[in-house]
This record gives C-alpha cells, structure tokens and sequence, in this order.
C-alpha cells in the first residue's frame, strides 16, 4: 500500500495566496482574490452536480453491463428454453442404433446439458481435491513458520502463478501434462485402482477429467492460498499466545487457534477457488478431451459447459444448437454468480473485523 | 507448489528462446509447410484489442471507483454496486465472450476487433473499480476538508486533490487489470476470431496473440508447436514484466506523493 502524502506544491494552484493570512483589508482583498479566481475555473453548482451525476451513470453502467448481459443470454436461449424447458438439464435421448444414451447430437437435433454439467462439477471436485489441502499448506508455511526472508519472493510468485494466462497453462498441459498421463500416471492408477471402476485403461490419449482436474488446480491453488492467508493472518496474535501458554505444540496450536478461527474464511476461499475451476475454458478446453458423454472412469475424456461453447459456438449451424450453447453459458452465469456471492459473504463475514477494512 | 510454476518458466523459456528469432516480430503467419513465420499481426492485433479495451474499461472503472468512495460511501446504492462488480469479476470470459457475441457481432454481422475489444474493457471494470475505492478510502480526511476549505469545488478537489494522491494505487490497478485481460482468449474466439493476416482497422477480425497460442497449441504440426512456445514467451515477458513493475512501484515508493 502506497503511503499517502501531499506535498503543498499539489494545493499551491488552487489556493493562490501565498502567505495571504495578513490582518485587515488586506485578507478581504485575497478573499475576493481567490473568489475571482475560482469563479474563474468553475466553480458553479452546475459543474458540481454534473460531476456528481457523471460518477453515479459510470458506476450504473456496472449494472447496466450485468443487466444487459443477463437479458441476452436469457433472451437468445429461448429457442432451446422453449423446446426443452428443464428437461435440458436432465434428460437424455436413445441412440435407436446401439441403445445407449444419447445426449447431444447437432445433427439430429437432440440436445441435453447433462453430460456437461457431470464434467464440469467432475473436474472442478477433482481439481478442489488436490488443490485444497495443498494451498492450506502453503498458505500455513507462510503465515506461521516461514523465515520473513522467504516469504516476500513466495507471495511474490504466488501473484505471478495467478497471472499465467490460462492459454499458457493449457499449452504446457498438452505439450508435458498429458504425454506424463497418458505414459506414467494413468496406467498405475489403473493398476492400483482398476477394481473400483473409477479408473479405466479404455482411454489411450491420455486426456480427460483428471488431466483437467490437475491443471485446474494448479490454476486454483494461488486463488485459495492467498486468500486463506489473508483470513489466517486475522486471526488475534493474543489466541496463538493463549494456546501456546497453555502447552499446546506448534501444530496444536496451529490446529486449535489459527484453523479453527478462521474456518469459515477458509471455506469461503475454497468456493471462490471453485467459481474460478467452475468458469475456467481454455485450458480445460485443451485438455479434457471433448466427448459429450458421460463416463464413470475419471481417466475417460469428457467436457464441461465451458469446454463445449468454446468448441462449438463458431461452428454452430443452426438456431436450436447455437441456443442450446447460450443456455448453458446461462446456466454457467447464474452457477458462477451464486457460488462468488456464497464465497465473498463468507470472506467478508470474517475479515469485517479486521483493522485493514476502513469503513 | 512452486514444483509446477518453475516447470512450466522452465520449459516455456528453453522452448520460447529456440524458436525466437527476429521473423517472430516482422513477419505474418505462413500456411502449413512453410517454415519461417511469424507473428507479427498478432502481436499488433493484441495491442489494439487491449488499447480498446483500456479505453473503455480504464475511465469508468476509475469513475466507479470515484462514485463508491467519494460519493456513496455507505449508500445502499453503493452497496449494490460494489457487489454488482463483484458479480462482474466472477463472470467466466467465455460467458462474457458469447454476451459480446450476440450483442455486437451479431447485429454487425462479422467479427470485429472492436467487440473483442469491448469484452476485454468490460472485464477490466470490476479490478479497476474496486482498488480505485480501495486506494481513495485510503485518502485521509484532512486532505479533503483542505481543499474545500479553501475554497475549492468539490469536483475539482476530487480530481486534483483526492485521485491524484491516491494515482500511484490507481495506477497500480489498472495494470493488473490489463496483465490479466491480455492473456485472456476464451471471450476473444467468437468477438476478434482470429487472422492470418496483416490488419489494423479494428472493425475487421484481427489475430491476437492468446489466440493464435490457443490455435497453434492444438494444431498438430511441430512448426506451429513451435511457434506457440514463442507467443508464449511474449506474452508471459509482457505480464511478469507488468506484474513486477506494479511490484516495485508500491513497494519501493517511487510514485509515493509524486505527481
């Protein structure tokens, strides 16, 4: 945070009476001095209320932008909205030929959100798996026992891990991630897990769910980290203290002050991380493999709401299919929106008390 | 955790480094086949999808920002709006990318630069905003009461006096708005589309670096691999290279009281 400081050269223009503050008809001499000057530059009551209202339409237009948002999207899905009503979350066709489900097919006009609503909460609990506990981790190393000298460049790389474009994580994931899948990782998770039946060896390329869970929870984990440091280090010094008086170890009380006061916040940070997993596109897009079924092996290829707008909506051809995409991006509107406004009460709920806030 | 960040710095700098060359800069995309090509247009494109998107997004953040701390503090308004563009920032770009689509492409009836460049503004408004409010409620009182003491109207004493005290943060803002909009690709697919070739009128569809990465990456020819890994390289210098400058300056002050 920068330290405020204003030095007498910013107010010198406005007040043009250097040392002016001399007895008599002098002062009244410099009033009517600086009125003039004023008057001069406008100051009038209209420039001020018009200053006024333009600040207050700029800040509706935040509004107006989410309103107008939400309208298009309601208003071009209503193709799809009208055809399938609900059902379009739930329902699925049969293919005549094989008899299997059949979910979405452009062609023949069948289509049904399932698939994508299973993959997208598939990756993104995936993805919360291996990042969680690995951000509380992190995000304990650096509030409790980090030397100070350690913990600038470790923030400091946790803000650049949240600005890699998400591009760029996908291209590393297509070009390392999946040929490491797809050689080392999926077949010992076969062999070690085949008899569950979450993972199969039908799958050679290497991409799918856990491929995407991975990558998104390399792109979550700075998200949660920061922001469960930022609850942590509300958290008293005096709680610490007290436990720590009281005989508790360091991981006690770590366990008992620092985790448990700041649950809530934690909780908090971990659903914004999942608004993030929830949204995510490109990269997901790169790697999951782009199949609309739904499969129970977590190693078979998949797609999430993201994923299939950004495959398809350029190549839609007709009406019903291009609608059917825009209700899904709706869906994945009104989701996301729930889960950041769940997410940011929580946050905020914690971090109220907290002297930082100036309110 | 730092396991995968300095992975992936690694690879993408050996990678990006070899197929670096001058013709990355100055030269256009060629059809498969050819070698040699570069990316030029992209890097040109991307720099006016994001001066368009600044223009938008970069005046009515910062006017947001003025309205939340200046005026409304504590209004219910204020309230809503704040969470309005909390609401903002978690929308997903590709949601972003299709609103933008059927709102400005659909009725122009062909892509534009202009729409990508107005979904990249609009998802720079929420960050611009709130550390606009964040770093101007940082502003103490007395400042204030300074200016209107002596005279000074309220507007006047808002831009000269409260925004420019609080500039170095402001500032600091828009960077990581645009460090984060530049690398963005997903509202870019159905707004700019992509081109191969040289354009800067923005009302035509125009290649962006994030996207030509993103169709290179998927392309299964080791040429257009090889050149992602340099768009890469580019586009990472430019945000590390955004990120530390915003670094330095709030820590080091360099700013701090400058005008």
């Amino acid at each position: 945070m920068p330290e405020i400081h204003i030095s007498q050269a910013q107010l010198q223009p406005e007040a043009p009476s250097p040392g002016g503050q001399g007895p008599g008809n002098r002062a009244s001499n410099e009033v009517s001095r600086v009125r003039v000057h004023l008057l001069s530059r406008g100051n009038s009551a209209w420039a001020d209320r018009g200053f006024h209202w333009l600040m207050v339409i700029c800040a509706l237009t935040i509004f107006g932008i989410v309103a107008l948002i939400a309208t298009e999207l309601v208003l071009r899905s209503q193709l799809a909205w009208s055809k399938f009503g609900f059902k379009f979350f739930f329902s699925h066709f049969t293919n005549p030929d094989t008899k299997l489900p059949l979910y979405w097919d452009p062609v023949n006009g069948h289509f049904s959100a399932l698939p994508f609503l299973y993959g997208t909460l598939v990756s993104s609990f995936l993805a919360l798996l291996i990042a969680v506990p690995l951000a509380i981790g992190v995000a304990i190393f650096l509030t409790e026992m980090c030397p100070q000298l350690l913990r600038g460049p470790l923030a400091f790389v946790t803000e650049l891990l949240a600005a890699i474009p998400s591009v760029i994580y996908g291209l590393w994931a297509v070009t390392i991630l999946v040929p490491l899948m797809r050689e080392q990782v999926n077949p010992l998770l076969f062999k070690l897990l085949g008899w569950t039946g979450l993972t199969s060896d039908d799958n050679p390329t290497g991409l799918g769910f856990l491929t995407a869970g991975v990558i998104l929870a390399v792109m979550i984990l700075p998200i949660i980290s920061s922001l469960t440091r930022e609850v942590m280090s509300t958290v008293p010094h005096s709680q610490r203290e007290a436990v720590l008086a009281l005989g508790a170890t360091r991981w006690e009380m770590i366990r008992i002050a620092v985790l448990r006061n700041a649950r809530i916040g934690i909780v908090g940070a971990i659903i914004l991380g999942l608004g993030r997993a929830l949204g995510e596109t490109m990269a997901v897009a790169m790697v999951i493999g782009n199949s609309p079924e739904i499969h129970r092996s977590i190693l078979a290829n998949g797609s999430t709401m993201a994923s299939v707008i950004a495959n398809e909506f350029s190549e839609a051809s007709d009406e019903l299919h291009m609608s059917a995409l825009i209700e899904i991006g709706l869906a994945l509107f009104v989701v996301t929106i729930i889960v950041n406004a769940i997410a940011r009460m929580l946050v905020w709920a914690v971090t109220r008390g907290a002297p930082a806030q100036t309110r | 955790m730092i396991a995968p960040l300095v992975a992936i710095f690694v690879y993408l700098i050996y990678k990006g480094a070899v197929s670096l060359n001058l013709d990355f800069f100055t030269r256009n995309p060629v059809p498969v086949g050819e070698l040699g090509g570069g990316m030029a247009n992209a890097i040109v494109g991307s720099a006016i999808l994001l001066g368009v998107g600044s223009l938008i997004g970069v005046p009515v953040g910062i006017s947001g920002g003025i309205f939340l701390a200046e005026f409304g503090r504590g209004s219910r308004l204020a309230t809503a709006i704040r969470f309005t563009a909390d609401v903002l920032n978690g929308v997903p770009s590709i949601v972003m990318g299709i609103a933008i689509y059927s709102l400005i492409v659909v009725p122009q009836k062909h892509f534009s630069a202009l729409s990508g460049g107005v979904a990249l503004g609009i998802m720079m408004i929420p960050t611009v905003c709130r550390t606009t409010e964040e770093m101007l409620l940082m502003v103490p009182h007395a400042v204030r009461e300074a200016a209107l003491a002596l005279g000074v109207p309220n507007w006047r004493s808002v831009l000269a006096i409260t925004v420019k005290t609080a500039s170095p943060g402001i500032i600091t803002g828009c960077m990581l708005a645009f460090a984060r909009v530049a690398g963005e690709t997903a509202p870019l697919i159905f707004t700019a589309f992509g081109n191969s070739n040289w354009t800067v009128n923005p009302n035509e569809a125009m290649a962006a670096l994030p996207l030509q990465i993103y169709v290179y990456a998927l392309s299964p020819y080791d040429e257009w691999h090889k050149l992602a890994w340099a768009g890469s390289l580019v586009l990472i210098v430019l945000i590390v290279a955004a990120v530390s400058l915003v670094r330095y300056v709030t820590s080091r002050g360099v700013l701090k009281g400058a005008s």
